[in-house]
């Protein structure tokens, strides 16, 4: 049946029906349905402990459900960028070695990959002393010189600021249309992802609503779980991620004529972009 | 030359020490000092059964530390207990019950001191032989699981989800560990097997960029110390075992005066400076 159901829809990466995980008597998450198909951004959105995290491990295989059933194409390739990693200082580790982590590659892949992230400077850097945008990109870079099939990242904007987000969530755009693999992201704020994403699952604990972003931060269900403030920062933000877009992997300044009409993240915001200009 | 007996404890713990100082590595990576020293100390228990039962000593010690690491694994499931705890139980547990069961054994005589802290005139021409080809097979081992491993050790959850058996490589590496303190056992003593893993893994770290670098570094400080030791206690008629152990910490603290190898680090500012 398996193999019957991959043969059939060719695009069809991964499928997950009915996941359960349970940790003692409770469950982090029940009833997930979700499928990943070739060229598709899913992302799963949902507060702290909505089991984000726990779904995407379930699908990856790092953790084993307690109900339901995954399945995967076969010889799927996976590239993983995980939520936290933290190297020991006592394990000497340059960004070059950590490239070929978990698998063998060419120098010269590894410079292109690294390249493509915009940190092709920091191959012989060892880990511990990059900062946390310049990890993240050393992360995607990593997961993505497999060449995978489905890449899964889990928040990958964590200690970057407003402009490196948009960056970063920019070159997953284009990761997923030079590579046509199907992603998926998992992320606490959909306005900014919703540029990118073709379909959205708003997770907490079980799938609240699903669909193309603008109907998800339309949808009742979702505003009950962000209140109705999070819909309106999402109706701003909507009309602005064209102008965004990153031609190359670097850094773009963000255009904050928009973040000014926005009170809500105004003041966490502007102290950490720094290519912030006023038209 | 395997007739002279100091010939041969240099060979056995050079030999040793080369392996060692590999898989010390992953001791200091993975955080693993106590579990090595609960292996190491139910050697002790070993050295018992393979008298009671007239049993190959080594192969009793391989064993025994070999149940023990996986009595802890299965105990550590559970979670009722911290796992220091449970280190805690079972390292001095087994050392007891060894030093109890040998106490029964009247019929014996077995020089106690020797298996706690070691003794160059143990070893025996067939045991260098021992060390050298399961050493060689142990270093083979161990760099065929070296990247998942490896990978399992600094991030199980990429090296899972990318399809690396991790958790076979991990119980392929206790397996190994149990060989290396079958091995250690009679040259540096149960007691002090575990510094041979630690103190050359954690002298190499100051000279070492990348893992592999660092095992190989590793390997080499851990035979000079063994040789370095072992001629200190032929000189000043000291246990080997300390010897060795207090050869280590000199290169150790020697390891310390200098600056820790990150040249790459200033050429990294270098760059992103002028950009």
């Amino acid at each position: 049946m398996r193999s019957e159901k991959f043969g059939k829809d060719a695009d069809l990466l991964v499928e997950i029906e009915g996941l359960g995980v349970r940790r003692g008597r409770k469950w982090l998450v029940r009833a997930v349905d979700l499928s990943i198909r070739r060229g598709e951004i899913v992302t799963l959105i949902g507060p702290n402990g909505s089991g984000k995290s726990t779904t995407a491990k379930s699908l990856l295989g790092v953790i084993a459900p307690d109900e339901g059933e995954i399945r995967r194409a076969p010889k799927l390739t996976v590239g993983y960028v995980p939520q936290q990693l933290t190297i020991d200082r006592t394990m000497p580790l340059s960004v070059g070695r950590f490239m070929a982590l978990t698998a063998r590659f060419p120098a010269a892949a590894i410079t292109a990959a690294l390249a493509e992230t915009g940190v092709a400077h920091l191959a012989g850097a060892a880990l511990q002393q990059l900062s946390g945008g310049e990890f993240q990109r050393v992360l995607i870079a990593r997961a993505l010189i497999r060449k995978p099939d489905l890449l899964v990242f889990d928040e990958p904007v964590q200690g970057v600021d407003f402009t490196g987000e948009i960056a970063i969530y920019n070159l997953i755009g284009q990761i997923r249309d030079r590579l046509d693999c199907g992603i998926l992201l998992i992320s606490h704020d959909l306005h900014i992802v919703m540029a990118q994403t073709d379909r959205v699952l708003c997770l907490n604990g079980h799938v609240c609503c699903s669909g193309p972003p603008e109907q998800v931060a339309a949808s009742e269900a979702y505003q009950r779980l962000f209140g109705p403030r999070a819909s309106e920062t999402l109706a701003i933000y909507r009309h602005d991620h064209a102008h965004n877009h990153a031609s190359e992997g670097a850094p773009l300044s963000a255009n904050s004529d928009d973040v000014e009409e926005n009170p809500l993240s105004q003041p966490i915001r502007t102290g950490t972009a720094s290519g912030h200009r006023h038209a | 030359m395997l007739d002279d007996f100091f010939v041969r404890a240099l060979l056995a713990g050079i030999g040793v020490a080369l392996v060692a100082g590999p898989l010390g590595c992953f001791v200091v990576w993975r955080r693993m000092a106590y579990f090595g020293d609960t292996m190491a100390h139910s050697a002790l228990l070993g050295v018992a059964i393979a008298f009671l039962f007239d049993i190959n000593l080594t192969f009793g010690v391989f064993a025994v530390a070999t149940s023990a690491s996986l009595g802890l694994v299965a105990l550590s499931r559970n979670r009722s207990l911290p796992a220091d705890a449970l280190l805690g139980i079972l390292a001095h547990s087994t050392l007891a019950l060894g030093l109890v069961l040998i106490a029964f054994m009247t019929w014996i005589r077995i020089d106690l001191m020797s298996y706690l802290f070691g003794d160059i005139l143990a070893v025996s021409r067939t045991d260098v032989m021992i060390i050298y080809g399961v050493g060689a097979v142990v270093l083979a081992i161990l760099v065929a699981i070296w990247r998942p491993l490896l990978a399992g050790t600094i991030s199980p959850e990429i090296a899972v989800a990318e399809g690396l058996a991790t958790e076979r490589a991990r119980l392929v590496f206790m397996l190994l560990m149990a060989a290396v303190i079958a091995g250690a056992m009679k040259i540096v003593g149960v007691l002090l097997i575990t510094s041979l893993l630690i103190i050359p893994a954690a002298t190499a770290r100051r000279f070492a960029s990348t893992p592999e670098r660092m095992a190989m570094i590793a390997a080499i400080v851990g035979a000079l110390a063994a040789s370095g030791g072992l001629f200190a206690s032929l000189e000043f008629d000291t246990p080997s075992g300390p010897s060795i152990v207090v050869a280590a910490l000199i290169l150790f603290l020697a390891s310390l005066t200098w600056r820790m190898v990150e040249p790459e680090r200033l050429k990294a500012e270098e760059v992103t400076g002028t950009e």
